[in-house]
């Protein structure tokens, strides 16, 4: 289900509230939490709904799609990312509604686009989880 | 209850050097700024019975100069810290739980002598989210949203550029300030791209330095034998977003910015029309673009334009960003205390490059990334 990185996949530290999310992230599943009381749908994973204060919560599987909102190349990495730039910071709006912070991969920097329609791929940190990354589709 | 006017700036100072100051660590940088304040102020040291300080804490700042305070304010939101400060003495003062209140800034930004390493708790939300997906801090993720705003509004590189480019025809005045050759549009899109679309002269300087205030009643100041005027404080306004850029509700305009500058300028009950001069913490060239839309001076994708035509230039008519700001001037890395610092020398009239008859001025601050805000609008006429 995952892939080998073309970047690097620096493994994520869990903590309990986020666990289940990364644990899925092995398995190619991107999870999302929803409210039960008031149906939003909550990004970054946590104990209780940001709207209503509400604590019963539930995990669903996510489309894995996407649009590109905006992005950023990186011209220089630092850390487990030195010598790997040029590379593509990007937000993704998730159909589901959140935004997220992730990478575009699968093309060229210099034509990546605002707009355009993305899917999820999975980069296998080596350490139980997965990053989330997106590429161009159609 | 208002504190409009029942506040006043009495001491403002910065370290006596900017720049690289390598003989002096992040506190000892707290240590001078608060030393040439008090000294501008005039002031005992022992009359001082409140301290608020950022980067450093209050307490490690009180134990080095030798202050006992019964009032301590540790907020710590970024770069904007000092405007809430300034806020939250204001509201000390008036409440009676201190009379005369130190704020300090201190960064060893550029030679890192006691500073602090800054390395994100890899468990925290930025840790698990953010970081794993390689964005080097804020030359990255600050100016992610830009490309979004200019796709939304039509702003062009050319129009980013001269953001750089009018701050700079501030700095030549300023002997002060790290940056003061004249610079073209041409100069800025040349210079080395940082991260798509910020090039490295769009983006803040990296300094040493530090700078004080000394915050008291509008009253108490009157009975003070003070070498320069008081400041006084009309209205303050603060906010907060989000501790992750990547979490912000429109990443074309700060919420928090907008929050702030109205409760600001509601509490000071002026209107744009009334200011005089305008500092807006400027990290990267697009936050005086949104600082001009969010705080009110213009609409929503107008700001390029009104900077284009030279209003915020030497000579327009809102004088923004005189000192050079964090571009040319110096960026320490919580340089709001600088904004604050440049508005009361525009207002006792001692800046580098004066304004003609500033009487009103308002700073305004960002904290981290489009994190927290904070704006103080300030006069030099008395309530
Ligand atoms: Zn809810």
């Amino acid at each position: 289900m995952t892939e080998p990185a073309e970047l690097p996949a620096p493994a994520p530290q869990p903590n309990l509230e986020t666990q289940p999310f990364w644990d899925a992230t092995a398995e190619g599943r991107f999870l999302l939490k929803r409210c039960d009381t008031c149906g939003t749908v909550i990004w970054y994973p946590r104990f209780l709904c940001p709207d209503c204060h509400g604590t019963e919560t539930s995990w669903f599987e996510a489309s894995g799609r996407g649009t590109i909102y905006t992005f950023t190349i990186v011209r220089r990495g630092q850390g487990p990312y030195a010598g790997a730039a040029p590379y593509v910071a990007a937000y993704v709006t998730l159909d589901e509604g959140p935004t997220i912070l992730t990478n575009i991969v699968g093309c060229p920097p210099e034509q990546v686009e605002i707009g355009q329609p993305v899917e999820v791929v999975w980069h296998d940190t080596g350490e139980g989880s997965a990053l989330y990354r997106f590429r161009p589709v159609g | 209850m208002s504190i409009k006017g029942q506040i006043a700036i009495v001491g403002a100072a910065e370290t006596s050097e900017l720049g690289r100051i390598p003989q002096l660590s992040a506190l000892g940088l707290h240590a001078d700024a608060a030393v040439n304040a008090i000294r501008d102020c005039g002031i005992d040291k022992a009359e001082i019975d409140g301290v608020a300080s950022a980067g450093q804490s209050p307490v490690a700042v009180a134990k080095h100069l030798g202050i006992t305070p019964t009032w301590v304010d540790g907020t710590s939101v970024g770069g904007c810290s000092f405007m809430l400060h300034v806020r939250h003495a204001a509201a000390a003062i008036a409440a009676g739980m201190c009379e005369v209140v130190l704020v300090t800034h201190g960064e060893s930004g550029r030679s890192r002598v006691g500073n602090g390493a800054w390395s994100p708790d890899l468990q925290s939300l930025n840790g698990q989210f953010e970081v794993p997906y390689g964005p080097t801090g804020p030359p990255t993720m600050f100016p992610i949203g830009v490309l979004r705003y200019m796709k939304e509004t039509g702003l062009t590189a050319e129009q980013l550029a001269t953001v750089a480019v009018v701050q700079r025809q501030w700095a030549a005045q300023n002997p002060r300030a790290m940056m003061r050759d004249p610079i073209t549009v041409e100069d800025v899109l040349a210079s080395r791209m940082i991260a798509y679309p910020m090039h490295l002269l769009e983006c803040c300087l990296v300094t040493d330095g530090g700078g004080a205030l000394l915050v008291t009643s509008a009253e108490r100041a009157r009975s003070m034998d003070l070498t320069s005027p008081p400041v006084y404080v009309l209205g303050t306004g603060e906010s907060c977003e989000t501790p992750m850029v990547s979490q912000m509700e429109d990443f074309t305009t700060s919420k928090a910015f907008r929050v702030s500058g109205a409760k600001a300028f509601a509490e000071s009950g002026i209107g744009h029309a009334d200011v005089d001069h305008l500092m807006i913490y400027d990290a990267f060239a697009h936050l005086p673009i949104y600082g001009l839309e969010d705080l009110g001076f213009v609409g929503r994708g107008e700001a390029a334009a009104f900077i284009g035509e030279g209003n915020t230039a030497p000579g327009g008519s809102l004088p923004l960003n005189t000192n050079g700001g964090g571009l040319s001037y110096t960026h320490t890395g919580m340089y709001g205390m600088f904004a604050i610092q440049e508005s009361v020398r525009q207002l006792r009239g001692t800046a580098a490059a004066q304004v003609p008859g500033v009487e009103v001025s308002v700073a305004h601050g960002v904290g981290g990334m489009f994190g927290a805000s904070g704006t103080l609008v300030l006069t030099n006429q008395a309530q």
